[in-house]
């Protein structure tokens, strides 16, 4: 009977056609794909911006452009790759997955949804709008701080600075409204007997990384207002001049960044174990464990900000303080690593695309936090800080952990989405082309960095050019690696072999109990967990 | 083809794993203080540590993944957690032996390394203030024989070989006009400060790295242990000239320290004293254009033409063709003089970076040289007199 109600129901719907219906679209499917397809796009401009950076960067001296430009690049770059490309890619899967997840038959708040999606595009205008403003002899370009947009540097920077800041406005809102709408879904539209301790990882882990960005989004908000007024209305927020004190910034901004990667991988961390026990077909390894871990997590990276800038001189128990607790965020992690591997052992393992990124994604990413242990120690830290080990380091976290966790996540779910397999083979060699490229470009990196090579330089001395060469090549097999990627992804969307409702073999939860790709209001019917 | 060539000379070189090339590490660089050589003892039993950790578990990892495959005709065990005793005892393990790496292996000798570190005040024998501005480090001696010696920095650099129209030098971008002396064997506090923006003092030899930020004073120290020249250079971003402004530290013995705090001293009164003498206009504009060069012509461009519109151009500009000095023989508030000694917004105060006679001839070379022709002379001794 209530099947019968929901095709009337459908059939009697007004879809507006062509753009006009994904302006208006409430579905949850709908607005996740545009999420991912505009992170998919945004992830090829933030890289263009790099591979322009690695092309100067390939020999020692001034090439290709002015330090001014170079400046633009890379601070643009960290920004359109961490908001407009990692957290929207996360905020699609949300759409996504977790209304299917929990047997929900849309997001809580579909309205605000579609907003949440809609002020992403804006506020990637305003990211790249001053490029463009500059070709035209309007403005001086980005803005050319670095994505930390320290003071008193974004004080004094052009009007690039204000776009960043209005942009940083902007995605915060999105993000803000997105968080609430998982948070709101989670906690009232789980199907009947799916508690919370039998909700699937992802949704916990997403549900954390709402948490945190409700909690850190509204301070860096007000950090970049008090930029703001500093730039233009006469504050001294973080002029020593006027009474500020310039490190306030950098307080206030890593409050934010700091659970910011914890954000960008959380949601990694909750699909990853997913994939684990779809292809070892071994049920999740202590999934008691992980969601206590993925909690304490959430609640660490809330208070161990400073070690972002421990050279900028604090009290030794300060050093201490955040030397100890920056540790001891290796604990739990620990904790998910021995999970994520336990869930391997003696499971009945095949290597489909998805589960080869997955074990890419734990060893490279082992390797991210492993050395981000060694970072955390205030002495050495002095040698690491703003050095090529430290980007090699973030690299290791938020390129595997972010972005090749994320590719992972989708050839995991494509067939669900689309209803076809993607090749297969094509899959597997832009696997190996980006984890091979993946480490020419970054290992070389560690060595550099410990050599004495500081960040965010434009030219460097003669001693680190091989290094750099090397990592240039690398960079540029990325890439290009990466059109595989989208040809992949474009060709299942049109076509292809068709995929079953359960995908893979072992594939367990409720979005396989749906068809592929699953009806426009997915569960009418809720399902009731035992 | 030569873009190939070094790809395959740098593959060569890493896959041959040799240290042909001379300045090629592999770790930080052979350390010339306490610090470094405590900080490099860390690193390496750290990374030790860690990449252990890394080849026992991806050990397990791998022979999980050859021996545990369907292909192989493995059945997957039904495990959700550990249940027997020995299998709880091999859970908490790792646990454990992660909780005494942290805190007791690499805590407790992390500890020492910070107490050490900051600890810059007990038997300091001199100290020397570090000044960032952008984009050249001052250094003022507050103490000892060298007490009053103050300078500014540079890199020395040809443009030309940034621009690919000159080949390298050996020190490319890690040599300045004058190099901070310090003496060997002496604990030596180092002040931070800036005027403008943050930036970081950094030698990689010595270990230390203390951001420099304006209006309040930071502070580290070295202790060089072996004379010689030590090169590092800023890493806090800090706008276009982030890459050109290197530290150069030569280390000497204490003697040749005196001597060379003697020899600065001389060359400070001779300076100073050129202040009271009288100049001739194409003395102060052949001593102003090496001035505007070396300082500022990195925003204000060597012809003056500037980068609008975060650096103005000088040639034509209101300021630099105005008034300098008002009818009551007071300079005036925005002109020329003011604009030089206080600074304003993105241009720095140069009061306390330049002398008299350096600020008097920039100022004759920039109304009289670049495209301006205003045709007056500005002598050190009017500077001296604003200055009061």
């Amino acid at each position: 009977m209530s099947t019968k109600v929901a095709v009337h129901h459908d059939e009697h719907h007004d879809h507006p056609k062509g753009m006009k219906h994904w302006f208006t679209t409430t579905n949850h499917k709908d607005i996740g794909t545009m999420y991912l397809i505009f992170s998919l796009i945004m992830f090829f401009v933030g890289g263009l911006m790099i591979l322009a950076v690695r092309a100067e960067l390939f020999q020692p001296g001034l090439q290709l452009m002015k330090p001014e430009f170079y400046n633009q690049l890379i601070g643009n770059h960290a920004l359109i790759m961490i908001f407009a490309a990692l957290m929207p890619a996360a905020t699609g899967f949300a759409n996504w997955m977790i209304p299917l997840q929990i047997g929900a038959p849309d997001m809580a708040l579909p309205r605000i949804n579609n907003w949440g999606f809609w002020l992403l595009p804006v506020a990637a205008t305003l990211l790249i709008l001053p490029f463009i403003l500059a070709l035209f002899g309007v403005g001086d370009g980005g803005a050319a701080t670095g994505w930390t947009l320290y003071a008193p540097l974004s004080v004094q920077g052009g009007m690039g600075v204000d776009f960043a800041i209005f942009a940083i406005h902007i995605l915060g809102v999105s993000s803000v409204l997105g968080s609430i709408n998982v948070i709101v879904t989670i906690f009232n539209m789980r199907a009947p007997g799916m508690t919370l301790m039998k909700m699937p990882l992802f949704a916990w882990g997403w549900l954390i990384t709402a948490f945190l960005l409700v909690a850190t989004i509204p301070v860096l908000a007000g950090a970049v207002t008090m930029l703001l007024t500093d730039r233009h209305f006469g504050t001294h927020f973080f002029d020593a001049a006027g009474g500020g004190d310039p490190i306030l910034f950098q307080h206030l901004f890593w409050f934010f960044g700091h659970p910011e990667v914890y954000i960008l991988l959380l949601p990694v961390w909750g699909f990853m174990p997913q994939i684990l026990q779809t292809f070892s077909r071994k049920p999740i390894f202590g999934y008691k464990a992980q969601v206590f871990s993925l909690i304490a997590i959430g609640i660490l990276s809330l208070v161990v900000w400073a070690h972002h800038f421990l050279t900028a001189g604090m009290p030794v128990p300060a050093l201490l303080y955040f030397m100890y607790s920056t540790m001891s965020i290796s604990l739990p992690l620990a904790v998910l690593f021995f999970c994520w591997i336990a869930n391997i052992w003696k499971g009945a393992l095949t290597f489909e695309t998805p589960m080869l990124f997955a074990i890419g994604w734990i060893i490279l990413f082992g390797i991210g936090g492993l050395t981000g242990l060694v970072l955390a120690d205030v002495a050495a830290d002095a040698q690491y800080h703003h050095s090529y080990f430290v980007v090699a380091h973030f690299h290791y976290t938020l390129f595997v952990g972010g972005i090749m966790g994320i590719m992972a996540g989708v050839y995991y779910w494509l067939p669900k989405m689309t209803g076809h397999m993607y090749n297969e083979k094509l899959g597997k060699l832009h696997f190996w082309l980006t984890a091979i490229s993946f480490n020419l470009t970054f290992l070389p990196q560690f060595f550099v960095g410990l050599a004495g090579m500081p960040r965010r330089i434009p030219d460097y001395a003669l001693q680190f050019a091989e290094f750099n060469a090397i990592s240039s090549v690398g960079a540029f097999i990325l890439g290009l690696s990466q059109i595989l990627f989208v040809y992949n992804v474009i060709a299942c969307a049109r076509g292809g072999k068709k995929a079953t409702d359960k995908v893979w073999e072992g594939a367990e939860g409720l979005e396989w109990t749906l068809s592929s790709p699953p009806p426009y209001h997915s569960f009418s019917k809720q399902p009731t967990i035992k | 083809m030569q873009f190939l060539n070094k790809v395959f000379f740098s593959l060569f070189l890493v896959l041959s794993g040799t240290s042909a090339f001379a300045d090629y590490t592999w770790n930080f660089p052979t350390p010339a203080t306490p610090m470094a050589l405590d900080t490099l003892e860390v690193h390496n039993k750290f990374m030790v540590i860690v990449c252990i950790i890394f080849i026992v578990v991806l050990g397990i990892m791998i022979y999980s993944l050859i021996n545990h495959r369907k292909s192989k005709g493995q059945k997957p065990s039904k495990a959700t957690g550990p249940s027997t005793k020995s299998q709880i005892i091999w859970t908490i393990l790792p646990f454990a032996i992660l909780l005494y790496i942290d805190f007791i292996l690499m805590g407790i000798p992390a500890y020492h390394s910070v107490v050490f570190m900051e600890d810059t005040k007990t038997n300091a024998d001199m100290v020397v203030k570090v000044t960032g501005l952008q984009w050249r480090w001052q250094y003022e001696y507050m103490d000892g024989e060298a007490k009053g010696i103050k300078f500014v920095s540079n890199l020395s650099t040809p443009q030309d070989q940034i621009d690919n129209k000159a080949s390298k030098g050996k020190d490319y971008l890690l040599e300045v006009d004058n190099r901070v002396v310090l003496p060997v064997g002496k604990k030596v506090r180092l002040l931070m400060t800036s005027t403008d923006v943050i930036h970081n003092w950094w030698v990689p030899a010595f270990g230390s790295a203390r951001d420099a930020i304006p209006g309040y004073l930071r502070e580290t120290w070295v202790k060089i242990e072996k004379p010689g020249v030590y090169r590092g250079q800023c890493k806090e971003l800090c706008g276009k000239g982030h890459g050109f402004m290197p530290v150069v530290v030569e280390a000497v013995s204490e003697a040749e320290f005196k001597t060379w705090a003697q020899d600065q001293k001389v060359k400070l009164a001779a300076a100073n004293a050129g202040a009271d003498k009288q100049w001739s206009k194409d003395d102060l504009v052949a001593k102003g254009k090496e001035v505007y060069i070396k300082n500022c012509a990195v925003c204000h461009q060597a012809g003056g033409q500037g980068l609008p519109p975060t650096f103005p151009a000088l040639t034509g500009s209101k300021i630099a063709n105005g008034p300098i000095f008002g009818a009551d023989g007071k300079y005036l508030k925005d002109s020329h003089l003011d604009r030089l000694l206080n600074g304003k917004n993105v241009m720095p105060a140069w009061k306390s970076i330049l002398n008299d006679t350096d600020i008097a001839a920039v100022i004759t070379y920039e109304r009289n040289g670049l495209g301006n022709s205003v045709g007056d002379v500005l002598q050190p001794s009017q500077v001296k007199a604003a200055r009061q």
